[in-house]
């Protein structure tokens, strides 16, 4: 008998190369080049968006759900236009209106949503971790749109694109983050995928809207701290306020919300200071805006303000991120188009 | 586990499988076009695309990402010296209307670039290195549907090696080049891989 043609051949397909991304959980999770990759692609999609005809067919056939257990205009409708933009089926599941009001587990939720044959889950929780959790119960794509306070990547993303849009490379850019560091799960993303970009950023915030450890973690992540926006302001190349999240504030952080916008608005006279030290620079905010509180009216319209322009510029990198997550196979990345063979 | 003495030790024999060998150095295969044959097949396909247009009015060159990116801009340089007068020329990337997205890891998209007139009523001459299987030019004329309504569509290449899956034929050939199915054909172009311009044919037998 011939008990020899058990010997299995090597197989030199080498499964050792990475497999394609499956999912966005955290900013940390994407290498430089993958970033530019994104970034790259979101400036062709923002081409298509200034066209006549704004569909793409590359995503037919494909379903994304966006499922959000938290508020949210611009993230939700903004994945759901990069869905319907690259022609895949977009449908919105938003907690309060599902069975999750009625008791249901989240894990629950999930896996009957993604029982419907769904090939990408958008999800925003107000747990952090929570996208990460759902990705290891799904087979689909899952992006993270927001997890409690831990991360956003998309916004981070976002940011990066509009920032570089208007100042060309962040190589050795000073980007100030300001307001509430505790609550937002904006910075954290920020931080990583700046740095990653090579800007420097400093964090300014009162004592009170820091969170525990952050020193600590300045240090291992080399960025700045600080509790003085006047004195940082002048020459910064960006500057990103951050939503006075009031839903989150239970009261004690700031004695008045006018002596908030004293320490840390950006208010008229701060936007002429700005301006005077660097006529360059530009503001930023993930929005949605508490006019009057972190940002002066004058500062949110002003010529440097890219606040608008973040919003359309959030299409663009959603598209992005929805092409490079679903589009192409699963199997390993392989040579890359050679020449001819058309 | 015990290995098997029964089974002869040449399973893993070291060595370069031809798989291992990188795609485009060193050159291997042989050449069918030089440098000087692809600047006359340029010039050629460049007075016909004048010839049939009875000149350059309402002309529009777009070339395919990559390599057909490099030989509009060239057609183009052609035109001008011969009509004396610019012609536009753009590329058009065919990236997101591709069929084989979901057979293939993601391919980054290139840049689309419409020269500033549109391409409303005018007569687009597509560019790319080599006709195959006709499904790059499929991906085009759909991305180009998006963009507007050309009064008309060519197609130009350098090089026709056949075996079409599509009812799709060029207008303009610099070369026809019978091929196998197994063969590759490479375009190197100087703009584009910092080599002497050159088509070669490879593979084919024992693939």
């Amino acid at each position: 008998m011939t008990t020899a043609t058990t010997a299995v051949a090597p197989t030199p397909e080498a499964a050792t190369r990475p497999r394609r991304r499956r999912h966005l959980l955290s900013s940390a999770d994407l290498s430089l080049p993958e970033i530019r990759e994104i970034l790259d692609t979101a400036a062709e999609m923002h081409e298509v968006q200034r066209r006549d005809v704004k569909k793409l067919p590359t995503l037919r056939g494909r379903t994304v759900v966006n499922l959000f257990f938290e508020d949210s205009t611009r993230t939700r409708s903004s994945f759901e236009i990069a869905g319907k933009w690259l022609s895949a089926d977009v449908i919105n599941v938003s907690g309060k209106g599902s069975s999750t009001s009625k008791g249901e587990s989240l894990r629950d939720t999930v896996l009957t949503v993604a029982a419907m044959g769904v090939d990408a889950l958008v999800i925003r929780h107000g747990a952090s971790g929570a996208a990460h959790q759902v990705s290891q119960w799904v087979d689909a794509h899952v992006v993270n749109a927001g997890d409690g306070m831990h991360e956003h990547p998309t916004q981070a993303l976002l940011d990066a694109y509009t920032m570089e849009r208007r100042l060309g490379s962040l190589e050795g850019r000073h980007v100030a983050i300001v307001g509430d560091l505790t609550h937002s799960r904006v910075v954290r993303s920020n931080l990583i995928t700046l740095g990653r970009l090579g800007a420097r950023v400093t964090l300014v915030a009162p004592p009170t809207l820091m969170p525990a450890g952050i020193g600590a973690w300045s240090q291992s992540d080399g960025f700045a701290l600080s509790h003085d926006l006047d004195e940082v302001l002048p020459g910064v190349d960006v500057v990103m306020m951050l939503r006075v999240q009031r839903e989150r504030m239970s009261g004690g952080f700031f004695p008045t919300p006018r002596e908030y916008t004293v320490g840390y608005g950006l208010t008229r006279d701060r936007l002429r200071t700005l301006v005077a030290a660097n006529p360059e620079a530009v503001i930023c905010h993930p929005g949605p805006m508490n006019r009057g509180l972190e940002i002066a009216a004058d500062a949110a319209d002003a010529a440097q303000s890219l606040i608008l322009e973040q919003v359309s510029a959030g299409v663009a990198v959603r598209m992005s991120v929805l092409y490079h997550l679903l589009a192409g196979s699963d199997e390993r990345p392989g040579h890359d188009h050679e020449g001819g063979e058309s | 586990m015990r290995p098997d003495s029964a089974v002869p030790t040449t399973v893993d024999t070291p060595g370069n499988t031809p798989d291992d060998r990188p795609l485009l150095d060193p050159p291997d295969g042989r050449a069918v076009m030089s440098q000087a044959d692809v600047a006359r097949a340029l010039r050629r396909i460049a007075h016909e695309i004048l010839e049939r247009n009875k000149g350059a009015d309402d002309l529009v060159v777009l070339g395919i990402p990559s390599r057909g990116v490099a030989l509009a801009d060239r057609l183009a340089g052609v035109m001008q010296s011969v009509e004396g007068r610019p012609v536009p020329v753009g590329a058009l990337d065919v990236t997101m209307h591709r069929d084989d997205l979901r057979r293939q890891p993601t391919r980054q998209p290139r840049h689309t670039r419409i020269p500033a007139g549109g391409i409303d009523d005018k007569v687009v001459v597509l560019v790319d290195d080599v006709l195959y299987s006709g499904r790059t030019v499929r991906a085009a004329l759909d991305a180009l549907s998006d963009l507007g309504r050309p009064r008309a569509v060519r197609l130009a290449v350098l090089v026709d090696r056949g075996h079409r899956d599509l009812p799709i034929r060029a207008d303009h050939v610099g070369k026809n080049l019978p091929t196998s199915g197994s063969e590759r054909v490479q375009v190197r172009l100087t703009e584009h891989d910092g080599v002497a311009d050159e088509v070669r044919i490879s593979g084919g037998e024992g693939r």
